[in-house]
């Protein structure tokens, strides 16, 4: 038995030190790209976020007082979105994953739906611009801005919980029916409680692009300014994100406002982080309980 | 009697089911439809060689250029840009979490990455727009700083997580068994890695790679605000030129076309365009999952 | 081991229950509070050029101070938004920095609407540089070259030996409309120009950057900013309120709000104030030229 490296083991140790090096580096870089764009907005961000940022409604102009109807603005569009994509998603990943026959059409189906997971969101904007607001004649609103949200992340919860469905083992249901539990039971008590967590994954993601997406709302409800908060569905409405891209480029003191923008744009990432460290929670919850597809 | 209750709920919640599924499938067929009904009527009024091969876009009603050339150009600089700075260190790093990082170095970097991945595309070109675009400008003495390059590095910030975290979810799925058999045969860490594990996972990889292109090929409001929106082919210096993507293009001019005009049907083409763009990159993606499963 | 399986399927489900439900009620008290939510007559949509965009937001954050049961909200978007939302019957008023064109007069009658036109002020075009761009003016023949790509470096026209960054906006703009017309005619523009989708954008690139001209509208103008007098046959002028309303500025034009014949009462109150000496003198101070 030899004790010592072989030239060939030498070689490979010193090609492994090089590769994890390079890793090391990229992470890295990935570590300082993000602290340096959250450090930037928190560091010129905070100092505009005061109680009266959050609480009030845009003043003067919009050089002064808060950004509370944009704050509503977002979160109810958000929670609107949801509600659409994530029933209708799991609906459909359900019936593709546990009931569609293989063939053709199912293989179209879910070609068809990972190129709408894909497809840019400025393309949701015109179709939910030119369906919902000029065809159907629905009013430049809540709604519609939340109908075209739910599109955009309808075919991600689809594809994501198709994925967390798949990875629960096939032994699972067999070991269901063979108890005698019918199919829809299955589902319903042992393949999705076990995809759970594959499932918040995608409406993590979601939650984040409904939040940040402006294109969607460009043209199909979103207003540079609205005295009140939106008191039905059908008003247009002030959000985040349509916020701060008008305030930095549309606005007249872009340079005055820039405290605004920097807060807005720092009240956006924390609503986003917040959503998301929930769904994280609970995932690592069900993941702790044993349910985890992992 | 309890039998024939869990039947009819089992054959009810069949069909709802299959309602659910086609219904949702049918209404995002329904985007694909209005796509190509709105580009079929432009190619009524408008040459398709002369949009294919035009290099100029001018919308205005003098003009009435619609050309694609330019905005394919834009679209394909910027995401190129984006891919070759973030694929390998999505890659790289999406490895080194998955098979690297201790336990404790892992459970800090996946949420770092989800952080990233959470950051809003606006707040991005925001971002761009406030440091990156004077930064360049003084640094490289260009006419303006909203270049190419700034839309691939926003784009490439874009694309990295969801490239990092869907690589990693593959990467961290390759059954133990599979390495510890390379291991058994005498591979150090490195060599199982590239020789068992990135194999294993490659069709989990291609997919995070792919959904990255589709991220960058698809944002608009970050190149919106940083690539100058020049409408021209950069023949000299393609990345420090300003360019402009078919998305911005889109967002830029949607609001004011009415409907049934020719400059309604030109926005939906390229909205076409970029759609089967997608569904390119998406076969590929599937191909590459295909060969990967038969070469098995 | 396996009843504590059980239980925690159990568990799961009674927490996916509880969340769905939560859920639910949010959603259905949204929804409620949509359906008894007041009647959008009130409601006064402004949509279009983002020139008059600043404008518009102040007049309307005073009117309301004064008549709060109407509810009005503003967006940019660009003239040429405005109008064709005005066309769709998307809007109430439609912002404008250019008049509206005949096309447009005739879809909109095919839609049913007969644009009325109210000018609410008078605007200049400010040709604005960078503060240490040392150019002073220019003449109307130079500023076409260089938008047209005649003249691409700055020491053509008298300044440093520097490449001309040359900026407009977008095709939905009315600002950048009226320019082409007034500036260029027939003369085409150049193809590489740095397009920005509004008037603010503008003037953050050119605030920041040394080879940048671009144009504005006189209101928004500001001391980050150096404007160019337009030299015409050996006269300077500089777009001042006196100077806009005579037109003796050459690039004088009107800012309009454009409506429905049949406009909703509330919007058409609207449209009085702005029109009242206290709505003018908004105006005024805004930096926009009154018609009164």
């Amino acid at each position: 038995m030899k004790t010592g490296k072989t030239a060939y083991r030498k070689k490979q140790d010193a090609y492994q030190k090089i590769a994890f090096g390079l890793m090391k580096i990229s992470t890295a870089v990935v570590v300082m790209v993000l602290l340096l764009i959250i450090g930037d907005i928190v560091i010129k961000g905070a100092p505009s976020l005061t109680i009266e940022f959050l609480t009030q409604m845009p003043k003067n102009q919009m050089t002064e007082g808060g950004i509370l109807s944009c704050l509503v603005g977002t979160i109810e569009l958000v929670i609107l979105a949801l509600s659409v994509a994530v029933p209708l998603g799991i609906v459909a990943a359900v019936y593709l994953t546990e009931y569609a026959s293989e063939g053709k059409v199912k293989r179209f189906v879910e070609q068809a739906v990972n190129n709408l997971a894909g497809t840019p969101s400025i393309v949701f904007g015109l179709f939910g611009m030119a369906f919902f607001v000029k065809y159907i004649g629905l009013p430049q609103s809540l709604l519609t801005s939340s109908l075209t949200m739910g599109l955009l992340i309808l075919p991600v919860i689809i594809r994501t919980t198709q994925e967390a469905l798949l990875s629960v083992p096939q032994s699972y249901r067999d070991a269901s029916m063979a108890l005698g539990i019918t199919k829809w039971e299955t589902i319903r008590h042992v393949v999705l409680p076990a995809a759970y967590s594959g499932m918040l994954t995608g409406i993590i993601i979601s939650i984040g692009r409904a939040a940040g997406e402006t294109a969607p709302i460009l043209l199909t409800g979103a207003v540079y300014f609205y005295p009140k908060l939106p008191d039905s569905v059908f008003s247009p409405f002030m959000a985040l994100s349509y916020h701060l891209y008008v305030m930095a480029t549309e606005g007249m003191n872009i340079e005055l406002t820039r405290g605004i923008q920097y807060g807005t744009a720092l009240v956006l990432i924390i609503l986003v982080f917040s959503m998301n460290l929930i769904a994280v929670g609970l995932r690592r919850h069900y993941r702790k309980k044993g349910i985890g597809s992992n | 009697m309890k039998r024939n209750m869990r039947n009819f709920n089992e054959k009810t919640m069949k069909f709802l089911f299959f309602i659910g599924g086609i219904g949702t499938i049918l209404i995002l067929l329904l985007i694909c439809f209005f796509l190509l009904a709105e580009t079929a009527n432009f190619l009524k009024t408008y040459p398709i060689w002369d949009f294919l091969t035009g290099t100029e876009w001018k919308p205005d009603e003098a003009s009435r250029k619609f050309g694609l050339l330019p905005l394919l150009a834009g679209t394909f600089i910027t995401t190129f840009g984006a891919v070759l700075l973030a694929v390998p260190i999505g890659i790289l790093s999406a490895v080194y979490i998955a098979e690297l990082a201790g336990p404790k170095t892992a459970e800090i970097l996946k949420p770092a990455v989800e952080l990233l991945a959470g950051i809003p595309s606006v707040v991005l070109g925001f971002f761009g727009l406030v440091l990156l675009v004077p930064t360049f400008q003084s640094a490289f003495d260009l006419t303006t700083g909203q270049t190419a390059l700034t839309g691939s590095i926003i784009l490439a910030i874009m694309a990295l997580p969801t490239i990092i975290s869907v690589s990693e979810d593959a990467i961290s799925s390759v059954p133990a068994s599979l390495k510890q058999g390379s291991f058994a045969l005498g591979s150090n860490h490195w060599q199982t890695i590239y020789k068992v594990t990135i194999p294993a996972a490659l069709s989990g990889i291609s997919a995070a790679v792919i959904l990255g292109v589709g991220r960058a090929i698809g944002e608009t409001m970050a190149v919106m605000m940083v690539t100058g929106n020049m409408a021209i082919i950069p023949w000299s210096e393609p990345f420090l030129s300003s360019v402009r993507t078919i998305t911005a293009t889109i967002a830029l001019e949607m609001g004011e076309v009415a409907q049934g005009t020719e400059h309604y049907y030109a926005l939906f083409t390229i909205g076409a365009v970029l759609f089967l763009l997608t569904i390119i990159i998406n076969g590929i993606a599937d191909a590459v999952k295909r060969k990967h499963h038969r070469g098995e | 081991m396996k009843k504590q399986g059980l239980q925690n399927i159990k568990n799961a489900n009674k927490s996916f229950a509880s969340v769905t439900i939560l859920a639910a009620l949010i959603l259905i008290s949204l929804i409620g509070a949509g359906c008894l939510g007041q009647e959008t007559d009130n409601n006064v949509v402004v949509s279009g050029s983002t020139s008059i965009l600043p404008l518009a937001q102040s007049l309307s954050e005073k009117y309301m101070e004064i008549h709060n049961e109407t509810v009005i909200s503003v967006k940019g978007g660009g003239s040429g938004t405005g109008i064709a939302e005005l066309i769709d019957g998307s809007n109430d008023i439609a912002m404008a920095s250019r008049k509206i064109k005949d096309t447009e007069v005739t879809n909109a009658q095919a839609n049913g609407i007969n644009p009325v036109e109210h000018m609410i002020a008078k605007d200049g075009i400010a040709v604005i540089v960078h503060p240490a761009n040392p150019v002073k003016n220019l003449t109307l023949e130079q500023l076409q070259k260089i938008y047209s790509g005649e003249i691409r470096n700055w020491s053509e026209v008298g300044g440093n030996d520097e490449e001309i960054a040359a900026i407009a906006r977008d095709s939905s703009s009315g600002t950048q409309e009226f320019f082409t017309e007034a500036v260029m005619g027939d003369v085409e523009l150049r193809s590489d120009l740095i397009t920005q989708s509004a008037t603010g954008a503008v003037t953050q690139e050119v605030m920041q950057n040394q080879k940048a001209i671009g144009f504005i509208n006189a209101a928004y103008q500001n001391a980050n900013l150096k404007t160019i007098g337009l030299d015409v046959n050996g006269t300077v002028f500089m777009p001042t309120e006196e100077n806009v309303l005579s037109e003796k500025y050459p690039l004088s034009r009107g800012l309009y709000l454009y409506t429905d014949a049949n406009v909703k009462e509330q919007a058409d109150e609207f449209i009085q104030y702005i029109f009242s000496t206290e709505g003018q003198k908004i105006v005024r101070e805004m930096g926009y030229t009154a018609v009164q």
